[in-house]
C-alpha cells in the first residue's frame, strides 16, 4: 500500500510511552506553546516523571512556578534553557540568581526563526534583530546593502514535544487559535517530534487543504486529553445592557 | 505644571494611526492606544503570539485558554481575524509587512537607541518580541515617562542600560512633550508640548540633544 506510515507506528497510550526509549541525561528538548497557551503538559509531567537531568531546554517561555516548564525547573533538571521571555516565574528567577541555570536569552522571533531554520535544513541566517545589542556579542556581522546583519544559527533538537489540537491517524496536525504559537517550528526541528492531541480522528476525516503541520514532521503521537487549560491573564469587558 | 495622562499620551500616539495600517501595540500605556482609534479608520492588531485582527476582551464566560495576545490577556476574534505560527508572525515583523509599533521604554538615546528590556542586576525577564519589533516594523514610536520614578531623565545622550535596539525610534511622546525625527540620520525635534508645559521645562528635563 502506498500512503503514510499506520496507525500503530505513530499512535502511543500515554505520554510516559511515547517518550520512554527517547528520554536521556544531557539531552536538547524544543518545547512549544506562548506562556501557558499550547504547552504539552502531558509530556512535561513525563520529562519530569522520568528524572531525566542535565537537559538544555529550548522554548519561548520558562513555565510559571509549578505550571508547564516550572515543574522541571523545581525539580532541577534543567541545566541550560533558551528562551525569549523567562518573567513571572519566581524559582526560575531564584535558580537563575545563585548560578544554578544557565540562560541564553534570544530575541523571539530570532528564536522562532532558528527553530524553523533547524528544522528546513538551514544552518544559519542573517537578521537585524538584535544588531547593536547584547544578543550580538560574539555573533558574526555581514553588511548588506549597507545595513548590519547578524548570523544566527538554526537549532535542532534531540527531541520536540508538541501540543496540537487534531491529528489524524498519520500525524497530520491541526492547531487551535493562538495556540499554534512556537509548536509548529518547535515541532519541525526536533529529530524526533512527540505530539500530545486533544483528539485523534480518523485518517481522512480533515481537509487536507486545512492541515497546519503535515505528518511527515510527526513520529509520534498520544491523546492528552481531558485537559483544563490554564489562563495566565483572565482579562474581560462588562456585558453591555440591553 | 500640567502634564498627559497615560491615556492623553496614548490618544496622542493613536493620531500615528493611518487607515488600513498594521499594528503592533506593547504592553503598558502602548496598549491603551487600542481605546482611541478614530471611528473613521480600520487599523489590524497584530500580536506577536500568532494572531492577526485582535479582538476586544471577552465577556466573562467566554474566555477561552487559546485566544491570548502576547500579554497573555484572553481576547476575542473578529470576523477578519488570522491565526498563524511564531516563525510566520516574525517573518511579517521582520520583513517590514507591519507599518507602525508602540512600546514602552526606560531610556532612549538622542541616535534613537531604545532600552526597554534588562536592568541589570535587578530584572531579568527577556526581550521577548521587543528586539524584532524595533528592528523590523517601519515606524517605532515609543511612549514612556519623561523622566524615571527616581526624577531621572529617559531621554538621554546616550543609554546606560543594555540596548533593545540601535538607532530605530522614529518618534517619542512622554507625558510632557512628542519629539520626532524625519530620518534616523537626524536628531529629534521637539515637535510639541503638554499643556503648561514650556521649552525650558523639557530642556530641565531633559539631557539628549534635539532640535527645537
Amino acid at each position: 500500500m502506498i500512503g503514510a506510515g499506520t496507525s500503530a507506528q505513530r499512535i502511543y497510550p500515554d505520554a510516559i510511552n511515547a517518550l520512554a526509549d527517547l528520554l536521556r541525561d544531557g539531552m536538547t528538548i524544543c518545547v512549544g506553546g506562548f506562556g501557558l497557551c499550547g504547552i504539552p503538559e502531558r509530556l512535561i509531567d513525563a520529562v519530569v516523571g522520568s528524572g531525566v537531568k542535565n537537559l538544555t531546554v529550548v522554548s519561548n517561555n520558562a513555565g510559571i512556578d509549578n505550571e508547564g516548564l516550572g515543574k522541571l525547573l523545581r525539580t532541577r533538571q534543567i541545566a541550560k534553557i533558551i528562551s525569549s521571555y523567562v518573567g513571572e516565574n519566581k524559582e526560575f528567577e531564584r535558580q537563575y540568581l545563585a548560578g544554578e541555570v544557565e540562560v541564553e536569552f534570544c530575541p523571539q522571533g530570532t528564536l522562532a526563526e532558528r527553530m524553523r531554520a533547524g528544522g528546513a535544513g538551514i544552518p544559519g541566517f542573517y537578521t537585524r534583530t538584535g544588531v547593536g545589542t547584547q544578543v550580538a556579542e560574539g555573533k558574526e556581522t555581514k553588511f548588506f546593502d549597507g545595513e548590519e546583519y547578524l548570523l544566527e544559527h538554526g537549532i535542532c533538537a534531540d527531541v520536540a514535544l508538541v501540543k496540537a489540537w487534531r491529528s489524524d491517524e498519520t500525524g497530520n496536525l491541526m492547531f487551535r487559535k493562538t495556540a499554534r504559537n512556537f509548536n509548529v517550528p518547535a515541532a519541525t526541528c526536533g529529530k524526533v517530534c512527540v505530539v500530545e492531541v486533544e483528539e485523534l480522528v480518523p485518517t481522512g476525516s480533515l481537509d487536507p487543504d486545512c492541515i497546519h503541520l503535515p505528518g511527515v514532521y510527526v513520529q509520534r503521537v498520544l491523546v492528552g486529553a481531558p485537559y483544563d487549560k490554564k489562563i495566565e491573564f483572565r482579562t474581560v469587558r462588562p456585558r453591555e445592557t440591553a | 505644571m500640567m502634564a498627559w495622562t497615560r491615556d492623553q499620551m496614548a490618544a496622542r500616539a493613536a493620531k500615528e494611526l493611518e487607515d488600513g495600517f498594521y499594528v503592533n501595540l506593547g504592553i503598558g500605556i502602548p496598549t491603551l492606544v487600542a481605546n482611541h482609534v478614530p471611528e473613521s479608520i480600520t487599523v489590524t492588531l497584530q500580536s506577536e503570539n500568532g494572531m492577526l485582527g485582535i479582538g476586544p476582551f471577552p465577556y466573562a464566560g467566554e474566555e477561552d485558554a487559546d485566544l491570548i495576545n502576547a500579554g497573555k490577556q484572553t481576547i476575542s476574534e473578529l470576523p477578519q481575524s488570522a491565526y498563524f505560527d511564531s516563525a510566520q508572525s516574525f517573518a511579517m515583523i521582520r520583513g517590514g509587512h507591519i507599518d507602525l509599533t508602540v512600546l514602552g521604554a526606560m531610556e532612549v538615546s538622542q541616535k534613537g537607541d531604545i532600552a526597554n528590556w534588562m536592568i541589570p542586576g535587578k530584572m531579568i525577564k527577556g526581550m521577548g518580541g521587543a528586539m524584532d519589533l524595533v528592528a523590523g516594523v517601519r515606524k517605532v514610536i515609543v511612549v514612556m515617562e519623561h523622566l524615571s520614578k527616581a526624577g531621572d531623565p529617559k531621554f538621554v545622550p546616550e543609554c546606560t542600560l543594555p540596548l533593545t535596539g540601535r538607532n530605530v525610534v522614529n518618534m517619542i511622546i512622554t507625558d510632557m512633550a512628542v519629539f520626532e525625527r524625519s530620518d534616523r540620520a537626524s536628531l529629534f525635534r521637539l515637535t510639541e508640548l503638554a499643556p503648561g508645559i514650556t521649552a525650558e521645562d523639557i530642556a530641565n528635563a531633559t539631557t539628549a540633544a534635539y532640535l527645537q
